[in-house]
């Protein structure tokens, strides 16, 4: 398929990309100054890593663009198929029957990176609402997960309530500020909205920051207690175990009741604003109402998840609520598929487990994620699991669906 | 008394005119691309983030080999404003241009990949830390204008700006490139047909914009004395807020958002509160939004279907 005068050319691009690459990054990655002895130090070693790495990646990364055009752009979806449908929900036992497991056969460092990673997975399925399903993008999602760790950090610190009472509280506190944060927003395009919630984001964490007094500021809230276990005194081993299951039961509540309401008629509607709003809004779709019901849900996991945060690190300050911090559960939705539930578990599960175990790509792993999020929108806008689509000529796929999840 | 209190307000004034004139410059770039291909540059704060580190660079090393200030200011200046432009044309042509004809959503995220990619590599090669930028244009600019009121280099800051921006007006307006995007804008299908390169242009103008802002970084980082990777990420939301004031695609709405949200943010910090410097410009944001999606000087446009 490839002559040599192709490949011969081919060649001669990608060494012209490198030598532009290398081009773009001499001042950054060569120079360094050195203002103490007045001298430039040069890392021309750098300059060599930079061209035989952009040289591969640019092959590569042309080979894909010429050789794999994407079949489906982002607003297409996928047709159901039945195989593939069993296929996700065996696969999907199988992992819940291995999660449930795992803490007996793995230390309680393992089991709480475990924790942590299903505490993704159930943010990226809240975000899948409003982003993959709804179409919305929020940028300011981690301001309701701030939402939920410091009202357990708060109500804890002045009333001292506990966590039980608190993790329903959290949640419907992030989700009733969803709902006032969106009403504003509800008249604005996608990429106004985006920027708005990003701001909203921002605004919440430096009122978390400044209001010292209510907050104590930057320090951040410390010695926010476990949850207890009726009353019995736990060791941190079994605080972590016991932490694990809550998680995993938040976790398995949250996966059956996106996919309820993905099949359902708000679950519909969703996808229906998401593809085209005003033919939505022409079917009778009542725009306000669905909108704000996807920020209210997507936000009330983001909550429920927070308090859990709050009660698993035991401290929480500003510092966790960072932008960086939405654009991690951003990329877990895009990765895996926007709108797909397996999707977000695996996404979830690579991105938090990837860096955990590999430990020296850990300062690469924002960097990583920030090209995963170009490299999916270029090659594959369908993510890892491409969701499915309900069609109404197939009925029997209809009622699988539907009978799997009782 | 009262003179104090004048003073004072001169002060937050002339201190808001060169906020605001920055915010103008990078607001600039974020309203030409949209203008031209209806996209929100996310990566455009991280270009003006580089431009700074790349100006800082360039400023290290020629004062190395012992040159004047002056040559420093323009070699900073040259180099931020060449190195923006290469990353602006690179961003487009690996992020947006794969995308071109995809839904909404797809280039903005690629556009906030970008964003975060860039930002790491700076941490990577470059350094967390705050690092410490030597004031180039304050030695060139030491002396009085207006009694005091105005510190030298906010005067020469504006100034600069004000150029750039008539330069750009010119541009814009009658040369061939300038007409060519206004073109695009109106209508990219038959720009393309009367023989307009239309893949040109647009990395042109993300050139362009990208050199403005680089521009801007130069004599902001001058002016304040450090950078570090995260300056670009609040000066771009709020270069962002500025266009969208003025009205997005609107170029002297971009300038007027710009001084707008730079008198704002310098009043409200100076007389409500320091701690909320940046909640203010969101604020903002958020009720030009709400109340006029359009900007002041845009129009607004109904959609049709």
């Amino acid at each position: 398929m490839l002559t040599k005068g192709m490949l011969a050319k081919e060649l001669k691009i990608n060494l012209g990309l490198s030598l532009w690459m290398v081009f773009l990054t001499f001042p950054l990655v060569a120079l360094k100054v050195d203002y103490l002895d007045k001298t430039l130090v040069w890392h021309l070693d750098n300059l060599l890593w930079v061209a035989l790495s952009s040289f591969l990646i640019s092959g590569v990364w042309r080979y894909f663009l010429h050789h794999y055009q994407p079949k489906e752009r982002l607003n297409t979806g996928h047709r159901f198929s039945f195989a593939e449908a069993l296929a996700n929900e065996k696969a999907m036992l199988f992992f819940l029957c291995l999660l449930s497991i795992s803490p007996l056969l793995t230390s309680t460092y393992q089991t709480s990176i475990l924790i942590t990673a299903m505490m993704y997975i159930a943010l990226g399925l809240g975000l899948n609402i409003v982003v993959g399903m709804a179409g919305l993008l929020d940028l300011g999602y981690v301001a309701f997960y701030a939402c939920g760790a410091y009202a357990y950090g708060l109500l804890n610190q002045y009333y001292g309530l506990g966590f039980w009472q608190v993790l329903l509280v959290g949640g419907f506190m992030a989700a009733f500020l969803g709902v006032i944060l969106g009403f504003p927003v509800l008249r604005l395009r996608g990429d106004y909205l985006a920027i708005v919630t990003l701001g909203f984001g921002e605004i919440i964490r430096m009122v978390l920051e400044n209001e010292e007094e209510l907050t104590s500021g930057p320090s951040g809230i410390a010695n926010i207690p476990k949850p207890s276990f009726f009353g019995a005194e736990l060791s941190y081993h079994q605080n972590i175990l016991f932490l694990f299951y809550i998680m995993l039961a938040i976790l398995l509540l949250a996966i059956v009741i996106t996919r309820r309401l993905q099949l359902s008629r708000i679950g519909r509607a969703w996808m229906a604003i998401r593809e085209n709003e005003i033919a939505a809004e022409a079917m009778g779709i009542d725009l306000t109402k669905t909108k704000l019901t996807a920020f209210g849900i997507g936000a009330f996991w983001a909550g429920v998840v927070g308090v859990v945060f709050a009660a698993k690190s035991s401290f929480i300050n500003p510092a966790s609520f960072a932008f960086h911090e939405s654009a991690i559960i951003l990329s877990i939705v895009v990765l895996g598929g926007m709108g797909s539930i397996l999707g977000v578990v695996l996404a979830a599960l690579i991105l938090v487990l990837l860096p955990e175990y590999l430990r020296f790509l850990a300062e690469y792993r924002m960097l990583f994620f920030g090209a995963i999020m170009v490299i999916m929108m270029v090659f594959r806008p369908q993510g890892l699991i491409s969701r499915m689509r309900a069609g109404y000529d197939r009925d029997p796929e209809m009622n699988a669906g539907e009978n799997l999840d009782d | 008394m009262s003179t104090d209190g004048f003073q004072y307000f001169l002060e937050l004034f002339f201190s808001g005119l060169t906020r605001g004139s920055i915010y103008a410059l990078i607001a600039l770039g974020y309203t030409m691309v949209y203008g031209i291909i209806g996209l929100i540059n996310f990566a455009h704060g991280e270009v003006y983030m580089i431009a700074a580190f790349v100006g800082l660079t360039a400023a290290g090393a020629c004062s190395i080999m012992g040159l004047g200030t002056i040559s420093i200011l323009i070699i900073a200046l040259m180099a931020a404003m060449i190195w923006a432009a290469a990353y602006g044309y690179t961003i487009e042509k690996v992020a947006y241009s794969p995308l071109r004809g995809s839904s909404r959503l797809a280039p903005l995220i690629s556009a906030i990949g970008m964003s975060i990619f860039l930002r790491e590599y700076v941490i990577l090669v470059q350094t967390a830390d705050f690092v410490s930028f030597p004031s180039l244009i304050f030695e060139i600019a030491d002396f009085k204008f207006l009694g005091g009121y105005i510190q030298p280099t906010e005067m020469l800051i504006t100034l600069v700006s004000v150029v750039v921006m008539v330069t750009l007006f010119l541009f814009m307006g009658y040369s061939k490139s300038g007409k060519a995007m206004r073109a695009i804008e109106q209508d990219q299908e038959m720009a393309r047909l009367l023989g307009v390169n239309v893949d040109k242009v647009i990395s042109l103008t993300f050139m362009t914009g990208s050199a403005l802002a680089a521009v801007g970084a130069i004599l902001i980082s001058s002016h304040i004395g450090q950078i570090n990777y995260n300056i670009g990420f609040i000066v771009g939301i709020k270069a962002f807020t500025a266009a969208v004031l003025g009205g997005i695609g609107s170029i002297p709405g971009a300038a007027l958002g710009g001084l707008i949200l730079g008198l704002t943010e310098s009043f409200a910090t100076g007389y409500v509160s320091s701690d909320y410097e940046d909640v203010f410009a969101f604020s903002l944001l958020v009720l030009i939004l709400i109340l006029r999606p359009a900007g002041l000087l845009g129009t607004s446009t109904q959609e049709k279907v």
